[in-house]
């Protein structure tokens, strides 16, 4: 397939892409380009021109610390999933990006591109949320729960660039996603994380845009046991619809995902991949 | 028109080309390598799979000019038809193919697979197939012919250092 025309534009630096943005509502930034190339070549969008950020050192690296994992936008989903450090502070956080799509996906797709992106099938959202991150940009910080704000959107402005996500380091933390059989993407997702003082659920796949389940959080604050959310039900008229699940069985599988979750939160991670 | 050089099987490859060239086409057309397929065009089937800088990558989900300065590996680079690399020789040896369109990303694939360390463990290949469809095979043989070059010839296919 064809696609669209376009220039094309490596910067070896962060002010040389901004500078290549602005003004340039036309530009569209290249990172994996996993899902912009399938989307050019469905004449989704006709960018002026590509800046691929691949060069830009400032944008790579991971740095894991006892409170805090910190990840370049342009970090590779291969590279979370290979992490050892990574695996030790935030095995969820590892288990959730060795399942992204597949291998040759996971070799060029980025955590920047897929949060900006912000797709309701995504897996890095329910993690982002579930974690509280904090979405470092050339802005200004930007904390999980305002980072996402609708179906594709996000708060980023137009000239607006990921730099750094920082995922706040759990006690326990368990990711489950039940994924769309023939595509690999989620129908419905779940991470839940337990801080000191906190429960977070945050539900992907589900709604327009990932989203926290504040009654399951309030009933594991309570009672930290898969009987806490056994019998929760989530409102179906909130869920998406597609040829793939109704909203009825997707407001289902949010139980069903979420009980999961907790499970490997719970200590059955090993369970869960052997 | 941009001036791209890509190294393909260790040979320098500098074109002209326009920016919304993928790199599959670049392969096929500019280099005349055509053992790369495209087969769905829409990152699923997996045939187009070429190593980009040492990984498993689908050559229709990226551009020609995202891989300028790159190093890239196609089929053509492995083996010739009289000394066969030990992937190939062990898709021969397990009867891995069938009509052999999807065969040249599933070798590349395999390559990765071995290389990545995971070549031991079933379900760990079974998994990381997952982006390659066969219509043919039902892929039991595909992981038979793996499987084996991990076990008896995993240093053929390089080290997962490779980045």
């Amino acid at each position: 397939m064809n696609l669209p025309d376009f220039k094309y534009e490596r910067p070896q630096n962060l002010d040389a892409a901004l500078e290549l943005l602005r003004g340039n509502p036309q530009a569209r930034v290249l990172a994996g380009g996993q899902t912009l190339i399938p989307a050019l070549k469905q004449r989704l969008d006709r960018p002026s021109v590509l800046i691929d950020l691949r060069a830009i050192a400032e944008l790579r690296g991971i740095e894991v610390s006892s409170t805090h994992v910190s990840v370049g936008a342009m970090t590779r989903h291969a590279e979370i999933a290979a992490h050892a450090d990574i695996g030790m502070a935030i095995p969820a956080l590892r288990h959730l990006a060795s399942g992204i799509a597949h291998p040759q996906v996971r070799n060029m797709g980025t955590i920047g591109g897929s949060i900006a992106n912000n797709d309701p099938a995504a897996d890095y959202p329910a993690a982002v949320v579930g974690l509280d991150a904090t979405v470092e940009t050339t802005k200004r910080r930007i904390p999980a729960d305002a980072f996402f704000t609708g179906l594709f959107e996000t708060a980023l402005e137009p000239e607006e660039l990921v730099l750094r996500v920082h995922f706040r380091v759990p006690r326990r933390a368990g990711y489950h996603k039940i994924a769309n059989q023939a595509s690999g993407y989620v129908t419905v997702g779940c991470f839940i994380a337990a801080f000191d003082g906190q429960i977070r659920v945050a539900v992907n796949g589900a709604g327009p845009c990932v989203f926290r389940q504040a009654d399951f959080e309030a009933a594991l604050r309570a009672n930290w046991s898969p009987d806490a959310i056994r019998d929760l039900k989530q409102d179906p008229a909130t869920m998406n619809e597609d040829m793939h699940a109704s909203k009825r069985y997707r407001a289902h599988l949010v139980a069903v995902a979420a009980a999961r979750a907790l499970n490997m939160a719970a200590g059955g991670l090993e369970m869960e991949k052997a | 028109m941009n001036e791209v050089t890509i190294t393909v099987n260790g040979v320098p490859e500098t074109h002209q080309v326009e920016p919304r060239m993928l790199l599959v086409h670049f392969l096929r057309e500019l280099c005349g390598l055509t053992g790369t397929n495209v087969g769905c065009d829409t990152t699923q089937c997996g045939c187009c799979t070429v190593h980009l800088d040492g990984r498993a990558v689908k050559s229709c989900t990226l551009l020609a000019v995202q891989a300028d300065g790159s190093e890239v590996a196609t089929i053509e680079g492995l083996g010739t038809s009289d000394r066969l690399h030990p992937m190939q020789e062990s898709f021969r040896e397990h009867h891995a193919l069938q009509c052999g369109y999807c065969t040249s990303g599933m070798v590349m694939q395999g390559i990765d697979v071995v290389r990545s360390g995971i070549g031991h463990d079933e379900r760990a290949v079974r998994e990381a197939l997952e982006g390659n469809l066969c219509r043919c095979t039902g892929y039991q043989n595909i992981v038979d012919a793996i499987m084996d070059v991990a076990r008896n010839a995993p240093d053929s296919c390089g080290d997962g250092s490779v980045r």
